[in-house]
């Protein structure tokens, strides 16, 4: 790995490389246009949130009554939530319930998987380790969807459609997150390190789980977060699984609630809005809370992915 | 532990270490693809049960105007919805990269935080949004006495549609591709400097070439995301169901065969034929991409 000595400003040894530590003099010129211009897209991506927060204080008369970018005259935030929380004996909290065990699961689980055998791809030589490598990264390519109806099919021929297992076992399996972790593993543990605890006596296992595990964590954090928001996020997989609305998770809750309000929401269960838009809010809080406090963690596991290719 | 029993239990860790991916792998990646692959070849009709056909639901599929029709209408989205989605991500990032921007911090997380946002809220949410009636930018529109954008009409849907995609994945797009330009060693940009190059001259020299991974990652994702789409025209579907039929995206397509209309064998061909042309355009993707690299 090269250094990143300040001062040593020679063009041609350093085009490698790859870690930056770009520090820019305090005095620099800002550009008010293109800061009014990032603004303004900024507004566009901000939009519909700040419509989702104004419409979940509003009631069905208000959210169909009043403009929709302004809050009405009585806000009623907390009765929306009390109501979300209770409607239908508390399925909502169900819901929540089912989501974080769906995605912390399928999280951990496959960022473990990836994690096991990329050690094993990047630090091992045996028989068929190219050929095993290739083919599970020729399945990069197949989309997790179309997957979605064969391995609904297969499920309901061995009994396990309408269970938790049916979300959480083909999320287990992450191809991407397999190539991540063994472009990770190759640099991150260093073969003399894994010599020099043989050479001590210790075990294949307790190298992994001692020295490497420790190594491999940013890489693992990644995976964590990219099958985290996935799962989380995942729609189709639980839509076709589940028939049972105590096992959804709450994109398929929500979807549910939001087709009894078809038609404009103007009809007989036109309460049922409300109940979807402040479903929806409560339900990305903690998501756009986590991808806050995380910061760190996701931005440079990100670079990883783009970056060592 | 002894020296042998240390070299032996060294050549077993390695299949030790990669066997419960790969096991898994077989059992939730090739075998449903198999079982799929087994069922197409059949076809179930209520008098006469399920009989062997052999190719006839492939040769059916090529041949079926409904999925001619979406396969067609992801690929007009994806050659719309794409190059605007990419073009947005990447000027946002040379921008934040640039060090111009003010409040980049904010702007940066701001534009990202739309990942985080579950597709079927972010769909619901645009769907209020765009509504004719109640929508904020239909009583804009009153208020002002211009036309109501029909944006949930058969016209405007594929793009309200993109809309909802871009908003949703510019951000992450953006993270990806400002993360590759943070990694870009600063001596090449003194260099640069040195012999005169302006700002603009800098982008196209040394960042461009320096994202081309990044900028193939995330061009693969989009065929991958594009070509699949199901979330948001699902779910748009209920304020406009004369527009969205069960035949509009591909996706939707296999869906509706599967579950509605209750077709497995025929579900299982299209399902595996789309899978099938996704991954076809993903190489064909990064083939043409990697071969202008070459001159």
């Amino acid at each position: 790995m090269t250094t990143t000595a300040p001062a040593a400003p020679t063009v041609a040894a350093t085009g490698r490389a790859r870690t930056a530590t770009r520090r820019r003099s305090p005095a620099r010129r800002r550009s008010t246009p293109l800061t009014i211009a990032m603004l303004a897209a900024l507004a566009y991506f901000l939009l519909p949130l700040f419509w989702l927060a104004v419409a979940s204080t509003k009631s069905t008369q208000d959210l169909f009554g009043t403009f929709g970018l302004w809050f009405s005259r009585a806000p009623q935030l907390l009765s929306n939530i009390r109501a979300t929380l209770t409607h239908d004996h508390g399925v909502f909290l169900h819901w929540m319930l089912n989501t974080m065990l769906y995605a912390v699961g399928s999280a951990v689980g496959a960022a473990m998987l990836a994690a096991a055998a990329g050690y094993g791809f990047a630090k091992f030589r045996f028989r068929g380790d190219r050929a095993g490598f290739n083919l599970v990264l020729g399945a990069i390519m197949v989309p997790t969807t179309a997957l979605a109806i064969p391995t609904y099919l297969l499920f309901a021929k061995v009994g396990l459609v309408n269970t938790p297992w049916a979300v959480i076992l083909p999320s287990l399996v992450s191809p991407f997150g397999l190539y991540l972790m063994r472009v990770y593993a190759q640099d991150a543990v260093p073969d003399s390190l894994i010599e020099a605890a043989r050479i001590d006596g210790a075990g294949e296992a307790q190298i992994f789980f001692r020295i490497a595990l420790r190594l491999l964590a940013p890489g693992l954090v990644t995976v964590v977060l990219f099958t985290l928001v996935s799962t989380w996020n995942n729609y189709f997989l639980p839509l076709i699984m589940l028939s049972d609305p105590s096992l959804y998770p709450i994109t398929v809750g929500l979807s549910s609630w939001a087709s009894q309000t078809a038609g404009g929401g103007s009809g007989a269960n036109s309460d049922t809005v409300v109940l979807v838009v402040t479903g929806s809010m409560l339900s990305i809080v903690p998501l756009v809370v986590a991808f806050l406090l995380l910061q760190r963690y996701w931005q440079s596991g990100l670079a990883t992915g783009s970056v060592k290719q | 532990m002894s020296v042998i029993t240390a070299r032996s239990s060294r050549r077993t860790a390695g299949p030790l270490f990669v066997a419960p991916f790969l096991l898994l792998f077989v059992l939730l990646f090739l075998a449903p693809l198999g079982y799929a692959a087994y069922l197409s070849l059949f076809e179930h009709k209520l008098i006469g049960g399920t009989t062997f056909v052999g190719l006839d639901n492939y040769v059916t599929a090529v041949k079926d105007p409904q999925l001619i029709h979406g396969v067609l209408r992801v690929a007009t989205f994806f050659l719309i919805q794409v190059p605007v989605m990419l073009v947005l991500a990447l000027l946002f990032a040379l921008a934040l990269d640039s060090g111009l921007v003010r409040l980049a911090r904010v702007v940066r997380l701001g534009i990202f935080v739309p990942y985080a946002v579950p597709s079927v809220v972010a769909s619901l949410m645009w769907g209020y949004l765009y509504g004719p009636d109640y929508g904020p930018f239909a009583q804009l529109s009153k208020a002002l006495h211009v036309p109501v954008p029909h944006f949930l009409s058969s016209g405007w849907m594929l793009g309200s549609l993109a809309n909802i995609v871009t908003w949703e994945f510019v951000g992450y797009n953006m993270i990806i591709l400002y993360a590759a330009l943070r990694a870009i060693p600063h001596e090449l940009y003194e260099a640069a400097a040195v012999d005169g190059a302006g700002a603009w001259r800098t982008a196209w020299s040394i960042k461009l070439p320096a994202l081309r991974p990044a900028l193939m990652l995330t061009l693969v994702f989009s065929v991958i995301g594009s070509f699949q789409l199901f979330n948001e025209p699902n779910l748009l579907q209920r304020l406009a169901p004369a527009v969205i039929d069960s035949a509009y995206t591909a996706n939707l397509y296999a869906y509706s065969l599967a579950f509605i209309s209750q077709q497995i064998n025929y579900a299982a061909a299209v399902s595996f034929l789309l899978g099938l042309v996704i991954v076809i355009v993903s190489y064909a993707v990064l083939l043409t991409a990697n071969r202008r690299r070459t001159p």
